[in-house]
């Protein structure tokens, strides 16, 4: 019951993109056609599900016991910067087909701010269901985490779904580009706040 | 008036949230209120100028294929120390942008101006172009925190001026997107009209 509720505030109540104002930048910048957008949001989901398990199990069994938790935010950032490089070495060696498809989208990943964002969220017990702030397990963790990615990628998708439809308007010249895609977003926003009090 | 006109291209020409469109996660995220918009810039353009300006000088040291991870971790260093010292002397601002004071770090405006500037130029040049920047940004997210903080809750800098509620909507997530569209197509109206 609790994953349920989880998976639902992350994805619907509390989307990552349009109402915590997470990953805005991937979300403006790759979303002008369907297929890339699914892309961006299949390699975030990947990158964001192993950050997240790593930094938990850095901030409890290494940071916290050494007394060292200002190193937070250094620490984390280099953990994902590695884990980038990893998974693109390793999906190169092993699925170079995988690698074509995710692999321009891999480096942006570092500078997503949704990555380090939800790693600090998740250990800086900033989540809150069910009214009060809880402390999340590894498991809860892990199942928000990927439910925030998959939050990032319905609301990357639609997005993108509506910009294609977008091009093919005629748009007033000083809206063009990014002030009407912004304007799309708010209203986006403004229909996912329809959600707010479900869970 | 070389220096001078570092500072006004960061604000103007080069402005990174109405031109260059960098950074938005914190713009959208924390300009809720115009003091709110402030105290992210300023955050931002204390992390700016010192991290432009230790890159220029180390950037010689750094060889060519890991200089992204190093600058990120310098970056990284210096946001660390503005959480700490804004944890003990304004705590108060440290609660109300909590989680965007650390993802300073992957604000692609100060990572941008490392790598397209500073690596390459001087440490008073790269501070200036900090400093430039930095204003711009400030500027900006103060401007977009005013306009949000009248409409939604009518008043300015907190003090209330109009009675009643406000339009709630410009407070939440929807105003944010919208306003910012708004405030770009009339940087680009005021701007292209100057040309």
């Amino acid at each position: 019951m609790e994953y349920i509720i989880i998976i639902i505030s992350a994805v619907f109540v509390n989307n990552i993109v349009l109402s915590q104002f997470l990953g805005v930048c991937p979300f403006l910048g790759v979303s002008k056609k369907v297929s890339t957008a699914l892309g961006m949001s299949a390699a975030v989901a990947f990158v964001m599900a192993l950050s997240t398990l790593v930094t938990y199990l850095l901030q409890y069994y290494v940071l916290l016991p050494l007394g060292i938790g200002f190193l937070q935010t250094v620490s984390f950032i280099l953990v994902i910067a590695g884990l980038v490089q990893m998974v693109e070495i390793i999906l190169k060696k092993i699925s170079p087909a995988l690698y074509q498809a995710l692999g321009i989208f891999l480096p942006l990943i570092t500078t997503n701010c949704c990555v380090l964002g939800v790693a600090l969220l998740v250990v800086n017990n900033e989540f809150t269901f069910g009214g009060d702030p809880h402390m999340l397990n590894l498991g809860q963790s892990v199942v928000y985490t990927v439910a925030s990615a998959i939050g990032f990628g319905l609301a990357i998708t639609l997005f993108s779904g509506i910009r294609e439809q977008l091009d093919l308007n005629n748009v007033p010249k000083a809206f063009r580009g990014v002030p009407i895609a912004l304007i799309v977003a708010g209203i986006m926003a403004m229909a996912f706040m329809g959600f707010s009090g479900i869970v | 008036m070389g220096k001078l006109k570092l500072i006004s291209e960061g604000i103007i020409k080069n402005n990174p949230t109405f031109v260059l469109i960098l950074g938005m996660c914190p713009t959208l995220g924390t300009t809720t209120s115009a003091i709110n918009g402030m105290g992210m810039g300023l955050a931002t353009l204390f992390v700016l100028v010192l991290s432009n300006m230790s890159i220029s000088a180390i950037a010689k040291l750094i060889p060519e294929e890991v200089r992204i991870p190093s600058y990120i971790v310098v970056i990284a260093a210096f946001v660390t120390i503005l959480q700490l010292l804004l944890q003990a002397f304004i705590p108060s601002l440290y609660e109300t942008l909590g989680i965007f004071i650390p993802l300073i770090v992957v604000n692609c405006i100060v990572l941008g101006r490392a790598e397209a500037y500073a690596n390459k130029n001087s440490v008073i040049d790269s501070a200036f172009d900090g400093l430039g920047v930095g204003l711009g940004f400030t500027i900006a997210l103060t401007i977009l925190g005013l306009v949000r903080e009248l409409l939604g809750s009518g008043s300015l800098f907190g003090w209330k001026f109009i009675q009643g509620e406000g339009m709630l909507a410009f407070v939440l997530a929807p105003g944010a997107f919208i306003v910012l569209a708004y405030l770009i197509v009339l940087f680009r109206k005021v701007t292209a009209n100057k040309a």
